[in-house]
Parts: C-alpha cells; sequence; structure tokens
C-alpha cells in the first residue's frame, strides 16, 4: 500500500496539480485544509473530479468518503464540469421579493435549462446563489464573474447573449 | 511598532490628504463596484490627470457610503457634496466643477433623513477611508484602542470596559460580548482562539460584507484586542467564499497589519502574540451556528453538535474558542477609544450601542444603515428608507432572516432592540431588513424561508431534516390550492415539534417565518383553504 506511506505521486504531469499540492504544503497537509484545497481544486480545474478528490485524500491521508462527504455538503463545491459561462442568479430574500424567479424562468424559456444544469453544447451553465449581499441592488445576478443588478428579463437576455456569442 | 511610531504614521497620512485641496471619494464596494464605480474611478483619475491638476486634486476608492440603490456615488470630501449614479462620462464635468459650483444634475440631497437620522459608530469610516490602505485607518485613530489596551490596560481591565458597555453579540442571539470573552478569560487552558463569524448566510444580509470591504483594519484591530483579552494567540475569520471582494481586502489588510507589526510577535513591544488566518466557507448556511462553523474550520462538514461544552469552555480543536460576529468586534475599538459607559449610554435599557442593518426589498432607499437600538421601526422604514415606491402599500417588514418573523403595519411603532422585536415574534438577528408590500403573498414568503431551511438544514437530526421538508410539502399545498384545514393544522403542529426538539438553532427558528406569517396573516392561509374545500364541496 505505497499510497499510505509518505506523498502521493500527483495523477498526471498537468502542472495544475502543483498548485493543488502547493495549498496542501502551506497547511503543512494537516486534515484542516481539506476546504481550503477544494477550493484551490475548484478553481485551477473548473469543478472536482474524481481523480482529485483521490488524490486530495490520499496527500492528507483523509478517508475518501470523507473527502466525498465534505464535496457533497457544501453547496459551493461542484462535481460537474461547467459550461464555458457560468450565470450565478441570487435567490437571496430581497432579489426573490424583486422577481429573481422571472429572471430564472426566463433563462429557462431561452436555453432550456434549470439551475444546476448546462447547456448540451457547453457554453452555459445556471446556478443560484443564496445571497451574493448585493441587496441594494437586487435582483442580481453574478455572470462570468461581473456583478449586475436591478435585472429585468430582458437585461439578463441581452448580457447572455452578448456573452455566449461574444 | 511603538505607540509614537504610530502616531507618526498618522499625522504623515494626515499631512500627505491635507495637501490636496480636493479629496474625490469614489465608493468602491460590492453594491457601486456592480454598478461600474471602478470605471467613475479610473475616469475620474484619467481626467484629474488630463486637467493637470494631479497636483491638489486625489481621487481615492472608499467604502460603502451607504445609498447603495443611488450608486455609484462619489463625493467630494473638501466640499461636503455627494454625488448619485455617476457615469464615467460626468468625470469631465466634476473634476472642472471643481472650483465653482457643483454639477447639479447628479447631486444627492444629504439632508434628507436617510443621513440625517443614522448615528455611526461601526460604519464611522465608511466612505472616509481607503479600505486597502492601512495608513488610511491609522490616520483617522486607528489600532490606537490596540496600542492602549496592550500598554495601559491588563486583560481584566479590557473585559470589565466591554462589559460596562452593555455590548451584545451582533450576529443576532444578542449574548452579552463582555461574558462571554469572561468564560474564555478564566477557561485553563495553554491554548486558546479568537474566531470571528464573517459567514453571513443569511439571505437579505449584507452588513459583514459592507464591514469587511470598507473598513477591515477594525475588525483585525476588535480580534487583536479580544485576544489580548481572553488570553488567544491564533485567530480565524471565517467568510463566506461568495464574498470575493472582501476576501481580497481582508487578506491584503492581513499583510498590512504583519508588515507593520501590528499582527505577529511582540506586538507594539509587548510580549503578546497575535496571528489571524482566513478560512473561506463553502456555501452552507448552517456554517453561521457556531459548532459547525467550528466544525467546518478543522476541515469537516458542517454539522453542529449538542452545547453544553460551549466553544468558550471546548471549541477548535477542544480548546476554549471565542466567537464573535463581524459587527461585534468592529464595536471594540471605539469602546476602548472612548470607555464603556460612551456606549452604554447610547440605545435602550437592555439593548445598548447602535446596529447595522442592511434594508432592502420593496422601498425607496435601499442600503446600509446604522441607528442607534431603540429608534422605533417606523422611523426606519418610512423615514430613513423613505417608504415603499410607486404609491403602493406597506405589508410587512422581516427581520432576522430564515430565523426571523415578518412584522406588520400595526407593530411598526415597537423600538428596535433584541427584547421588543421577540415580543412581536420576529427577532434582530444580524441585521437583514426587507421590506414587502401588498405585492407579496405571505403564504408564498413563508413557503421562501421553508424552502432555504429545507436545503440548509444539515441533516443532522431527523426533526430538522424531515421536519423542514413536511412542512415544505404542507406550504406548497397550501400555496397551490390543494389544502385543507386540518393540513393547516398539521402544519402548526409540525412547527411546534420542529421548534422545540431540533439539535441547533437552524432548526429550532425554522418555524419562525411560519409562525409570524400565521399570527398576522392568518387569513392568507385561510383564504387559500376555503377557496379549496368550497372547490370540492361544489363538485
Amino acid at each position: 500500500m505505497p499510497a499510505l506511506l509518505g506523498k502521493p505521486t500527483m495523477p498526471s504531469d498537468d502542472k495544475r496539480w502543483r498548485i493543488v499540492d502547493a495549498t496542501m504544503r502551506r497547511n503543512g497537509y494537516r486534515q484542516s485544509a481539506l476546504i481550503e484545497t477544494l477550493h484551490t481544486l475548484q478553481e485551477t480545474f473548473g469543478f472536482l473530479e474524481e481523480q482529485g478528490l483521490r488524490f486530495v485524500a490520499q496527500s492528507l491521508r483523509i478517508p475518501v468518503s470523507m473527502v466525498y462527504g465534505v464535496a457533497t455538503f457544501y453547496n459551493y463545491f461542484t462535481l460537474k464540469p461547467q459550461g464555458e459561462h457560468t450565470c450565478i442568479v441570487c435567490t437571496g430574500t430581497a432579489c426573490y421579493i424583486k422577481g429573481a424567479a422571472a429572471l430564472l424562468s426566463s433563462i429557462e424559456g431561452r436555453f432550456g435549462i434549470n439551475p444546476g444544469e448546462t447547456t448540451a453544447d457547453m457554453k452555459l451553465s445556471v446556478l443560484t446563489a443564496r445571497c451574493f449581499g448585493c441587496c441594494g441592488l437586487a435582483p442580481a445576478a453574478v455572470i462570468d464573474r461581473e456583478t449586475a443588478g436591478k435585472l429585468t428579463p430582458s437585461d439578463i437576455m441581452d448580457r447572455l447573449d452578448r456573452r455566449i456569442s461574444a | 511598532m511603538t505607540p509614537e511610531e504610530l502616531s507618526k504614521i498618522a499625522s504623515a497620512q494626515q499631512e500627505t490628504l491635507k495637501k490636496y485641496t480636493h479629496r474625490i471619494h469614489v465608493c468602491v464596494a460590492a453594491g457601486c463596484q456592480s454598478s461600474d464605480a471602478d470605471k467613475v474611478k479610473d475616469a475620474l483619475s484619467a481626467e484629474v490627470k488630463a486637467q493637470g491638476k494631479e497636483k491638489c486634486c486625489l481621487v481615492k476608492g472608499v467604502g460603502c457610503m451607504g445609498l447603495c440603490s443611488a450608486g455609484p456615488l462619489v463625493s467630494v470630501e473638501t466640499g461636503n457634496i455627494l454625488y448619485q449614479e455617476v457615469k464615467p462620462e460626468d468625470a469631465k464635468d466634476i473634476i472642472s466643477s471643481l472650483d465653482g459650483e457643483p454639477v447639479q444634475r447628479l447631486i444627492c440631497p444629504t439632508d434628507i433623513p436617510f443621513f440625517s437620522k443614522q448615528k455611526k459608530i461601526v460604519l464611522e469610516n465608511f466612505g472616509k477611508i481607503d479600505p486597502e490602505t492601512i495608513a488610511d485607518y491609522i490616520a483617522v485613530g486607528g489600532y490606537q484602542a490596540l496600542f492602549q489596551a496592550l500598554t495601559e490596560m491588563d486583560p481584566p481591565e479590557v473585559i470589565n470596559e466591554v462589559l460596562k458597555s452593555g455590548l451584545r453579540g451582533r450576529g443576532g442571539a444578542g449574548y452579552p460580548t463582555g461574558l462571554k470573552w469572561s468564560t474564555v478569560a478564566k477557561a485553563d487552558s495553554t491554548r486558546k482562539y479568537v474566531v470571528c463569524n464573517a459567514d453571513e448566510g443569511d439571505p437579505g444580509a449584507f452588513m459583514d460584507r459592507s464591514v469587511l470591504e470598507s473598513d477591515p483594519h477594525r475588525v483585525i484591530e476588535g480580534m487583536a484586542i479580544a485576544a489580548y483579552a481572553t488570553g488567544a494567540d491564533q485567530g480565524y475569520i471565517y467568510v463566506r467564499a461568495e464574498y470575493p471582494l472582501a476576501i481580497k481586502r481582508l487578506k491584503n489588510a492581513i499583510k498590512q497589519a504583519e508588515r507593520q507589526g501590528l499582527l505577529g510577535h511582540n506586538i507594539c513591544n509587548t510580549t503578546f502574540n497575535f496571528n489571524i488566518e482566513i478560512r473561506l466557507g463553502a456555501g452552507a448556511f448552517v456554517c453561521g451556528e457556531e459548532t459547525a462553523l467550528l466544525a467546518s474550520i478543522e476541515g469537516k462538514r458542517g454539522a453542529p453538535r449538542p452545547r453544553p461544552p460551549f466553544p468558550a469552555q471546548s471549541g477548535l480543536w477542544g480548546y476554549p474558542t471565542l466567537i464573535n460576529n463581524v459587527e461585534t468586534f468592529a464595536n471594540i475599538p471605539p469602546i476602548l477609544r472612548n470607555g464603556g459607559d460612551w456606549l452604554a449610554a447610547i440605545g435602550t435599557e437592555k439593548s445598548k450601542g447602535t446596529k447595522v442593518f442592511a434594508l432592502a426589498g420593496q422601498v425607496k432607499n435601499t442600503g446600509l444603515i446604522e441607528v442607534p437600538m431603540g429608534i422605533p421601526l417606523r422611523q426606519i422604514i418610512f423615514e430613513i428608507g423613505g417608504g415603499v415606491p410607486e404609491g403602493r402599500k406597506f405589508k410587512a417588514v422581516q427581520t432576522g432572516g430564515p430565523s426571523g418573523g415578518c412584522i406588520p403595519e400595526q407593530h411598526l411603532d415597537i423600538s428596535t432592540d433584541y427584547e421588543s422585536l421577540a415580543t412581536v415574534g420576529s427577532i434582530m438577528g444580524s441585521g437583514g431588513m426587507i421590506v414587502m408590500d401588498e405585492t407579496s403573498d405571505m403564504v408564498d414568503v413563508a413557503k421562501y424561508f421553508m424552502e432555504f431551511c429545507m436545503s440548509e438544514s444539515c441533516g443532522k437530526c431527523t426533526p430538522c431534516r424531515a421536519g423542514t421538508a413536511q412542512m415544505h410539502g404542507l406550504l406548497d399545498r397550501i400555496c397551490s390550492g390543494q389544502a385543507e384545514t386540518r393540513d393547516l393544522a398539521l402544519l402548526e403542529e409540525l412547527c411546534d415539534m420542529v421548534r422545540n426538539t431540533s439539535l441547533c438553532g437552524l432548526g429550532q427558528t425554522a418555524p419562525n417565518p411560519v409562525l409570524s406569517t400565521l399570527r398576522y396573516f392568518r387569513e392568507e392561509y385561510t383564504m387559500k383553504l376555503t377557496d379549496a374545500s368550497a372547490k370540492a364541496a361544489a363538485k
């Protein structure tokens, strides 16, 4: 069982594994670094894939089942690959009161996807968030890391169309 | 660093700022940033250069100015002018007007109740200092309270000031901060931790985000004072991953404080050591509950555990741990600077000081406000908030997020404090305040919050895991007109059961939105029922 002795080898010579390893090293390979490491893994690879979860589990000496448990417990982590563009619609209370549901249904009408889904051509993923804290500008959405507020269904369609065709 | 060096930095920075005859402040908090405040700032800087005014005119990014609905906000500090909804194209007019009349079309009146009815303690530096420059914070008296504590006071004296101030936890529950501190201080242990709860999970609340984005050093200073008072040497800030800007500014602030010797070893040439690390949340509402938060810092699933033992006795890795909310820590430096009695003179008998609220929903002026405890709710909504827009009628105000309740018109004259809000079936909560008008369906509102609690339940205890799902199912049936009177009775019975038997605060308070809407808007529930039974009778 070489995996239990010493450091596990990186899954491939993809340089991104070194970034993941660096996070763990910075935290002294302590088990408490699990969530930090999963953040790095998701940031560098876009989502948490099985190979990555196994690598992290071995490196931190945590059972894969526990790593999987943590990865699925937190909403921020995703085990599915995301589309080229992401649109996160805030569903916090202020956005709910100001019509976040209309934004989501317009997206569904146009692209045929519900929150958590990605279009078949992998162009767009739609997600919801609990609250961005932009309640003063409700309803809000984050499209490819850019926050936009006071949105109407036609605003969000314009923005998405511009992104996707760009 | 010595106190003399600190005041040297302060006066040097004050001098630097004084050299500019015009100081233009652009709000660069997340709210205004999503309305393109960055571009406005760049355009203003470029215009200053184009007009050759670099020597006399400073453009700087500052923290939240409060009135998010009118963003991006720009203020000309030297002339006391506030501009609203500024666009990059307006830069030329603003810079050209500096020595003459202000640009009338952009002016935001500052004598309106939104500004005049507020009392700023936690938000005192908002809109004034650059959150990314430590010297700016030091120039307004920052880190003086820490030095005062380290050089002039022993830990019990610090705790005594906090006790005297009557400060209560701003995370929502309102536990006396001084008592919590003295419990941790008395605990006998080789290691202790200080944790800042910045996992602002309540949807509709953004107070903590704004504090971290606009004045991060104040939180660091508050934590360092708490560590000195309780005997801790390691701190953690647990912040939501959904707040990238707050994380960036915090990291920057910690680095600056370390470089200046305000964090690390032998702070202020004393034997006091303190370090802070940031831990990122990952989108779990339950992690705002203190025992779940501790589990998450340890890298585990955020499942709460029964209390006692309380974290003050056995917290992170079993060591005594002090957990306070962002706003609580932000209150500490001014308490030490001005004395506990000063804060105790503000507010009501049992709720001292001020409270920051995130005012949002169907109200004219949305944004961040700070008011003295005890101010009537009506004043917050109708004077500061400017009332409901477009002539619609006010229906209810929701405080406390998914753990709170909806307060109807007839109770708007109560005072805003921990006890009064509880008597009308809501809670102070962390400070989210969402205004609803006549277009809101209160049963749907209850269902919205129940959906939230159902999907955020960690699943550890059955009453919460299964109870919230059952309650959500019942509310769904009521909303879609398929429920009968006995379903409503069942819903009430479930509320009682989940409230009394759940393990942690999430489950115990999950029924609150249902109970409070049932209390004040019962007819909206029964109307949906009678409709259904009427249809059944007609068949």
